[in-house]
């Protein structure tokens, strides 16, 4: 393969780091909903689960050294399926 | 093209175009799942109380159990391709055949807990949920699809990076011909994006 230009080889510590953020992730997403607190453990339920996404998608996933072009294809794909779950809560919320 | 004998015929390989297609793929398989969580939201907002009150029968210590084996099995997957990448053949060996067991400890936990739940009567148009209020059986019905699909991935997956074992065992795959375990690891790390949607749906409902 005499033309790989821009192969990023990812050191280990980063994804060992990002393993060990996802354990502490999921801890605090379990201790949340454990708690009485019904609207704190929603909350982080909408605020970790999408970052601990983020990190398998970003790290995981390389889509931090991907070109742009990859980026934007995914964003739009995640975009469009909130778009949609959208739509559908305005619909709900009219019943 | 050279028709000279001592030149080897010459593959033509598009790393790039091969990744884009599996990307391509995986936004087929998150569109398809998508539409199967726009449904978990649908009717949880209709049954708030039975999906909250469905959630309390399930496991949830399998389920966080099998989070930390899917997280795990994702660090594996990715140290096999940087040590690869490498040259260090070996340990990119050893982390993909712990990514396989990890996979297959998965689906052991799935039927420990599908069994336990099915020996309850917790399961699809069974005589006990046919006496549930409806939206306990909507709760039922969408765990065993949305996890069962879930399931059925991880199977392709371990069947998919068995394969690139071999691939790899067979200098097949190589540090400079990768793009093969890279697509495969790109599916296995999809999986473990749906399970963490999974997981607070379900098993931290309650």
């Amino acid at each position: 393969m005499g033309h790989e230009t821009h192969v990023h080889i990812v050191p280990y510590r980063v994804f060992v780091r990002v393993w060990l953020l996802l354990l502490v992730l999921t801890g605090i997403l379990v201790a949340t909903s454990t708690l009485w607190h019904e609207a704190l453990s929603v909350w982080a339920m909408l605020i970790v689960t999408p970052l601990k996404a983020g990190l398998v998608l970003f790290y995981f996933m390389h889509l931090n050294y991907e070109k742009p072009y990859l980026r934007a294809l995914v964003f739009l794909t995640l975009g469009v399926l909130t778009l949609f779950i959208g739509i559908l809560f305005f619909d709900i919320l009219d019943r | 093209m050279s028709t000279s004998s001592s030149t080897p015929s010459l593959v033509h390989k598009d790393y790039e175009g091969g990744k884009l297609g599996m990307w391509l793929f995986l936004f087929t398989e998150i569109l398809l799942f998508g539409g199967l969580f726009i449904l978990y939201s649908a009717y949880r907002a209709r049954y708030p109380l039975e999906f909250h009150e469905g959630g309390q029968h399930l496991n949830a210590v399998i389920g966080i159990a099998n989070t930390l084996i899917l997280l795990t099995s994702s660090l594996t997957v990715a140290i096999s391709l940087t040590a690869l990448q490498k040259g260090e053949r070996r340990r990119s060996l050893l982390c993909l055949a712990a990514t396989i067991v990890l996979g297959l400890g998965f689906l052991v936990n799935k039927y420990i807990e599908w069994s336990g739940e099915i020996s309850h009567g917790l399961y699809p148009n069974s005589p006990l949920m046919a006496q549930r209020p409806q939206g306990d059986q909507i709760f039922f019905g969408l765990y065993y699809t949305m996890t069962g699909l879930h399931g059925l991935h991880v199977i392709a997956g371990i069947i998919a990076l068995s394969v690139m074992l071999g691939f790899v065992l067979r200098h097949k795959v190589t540090r400079t011909d990768f793009n093969k375990l890279e697509n495969a690891g790109l599916y296995w790390h999809l999986v473990d994006v749906i399970w963490i949607f999974l997981l607070p749906l379900f098993y931290l409902a309650a």
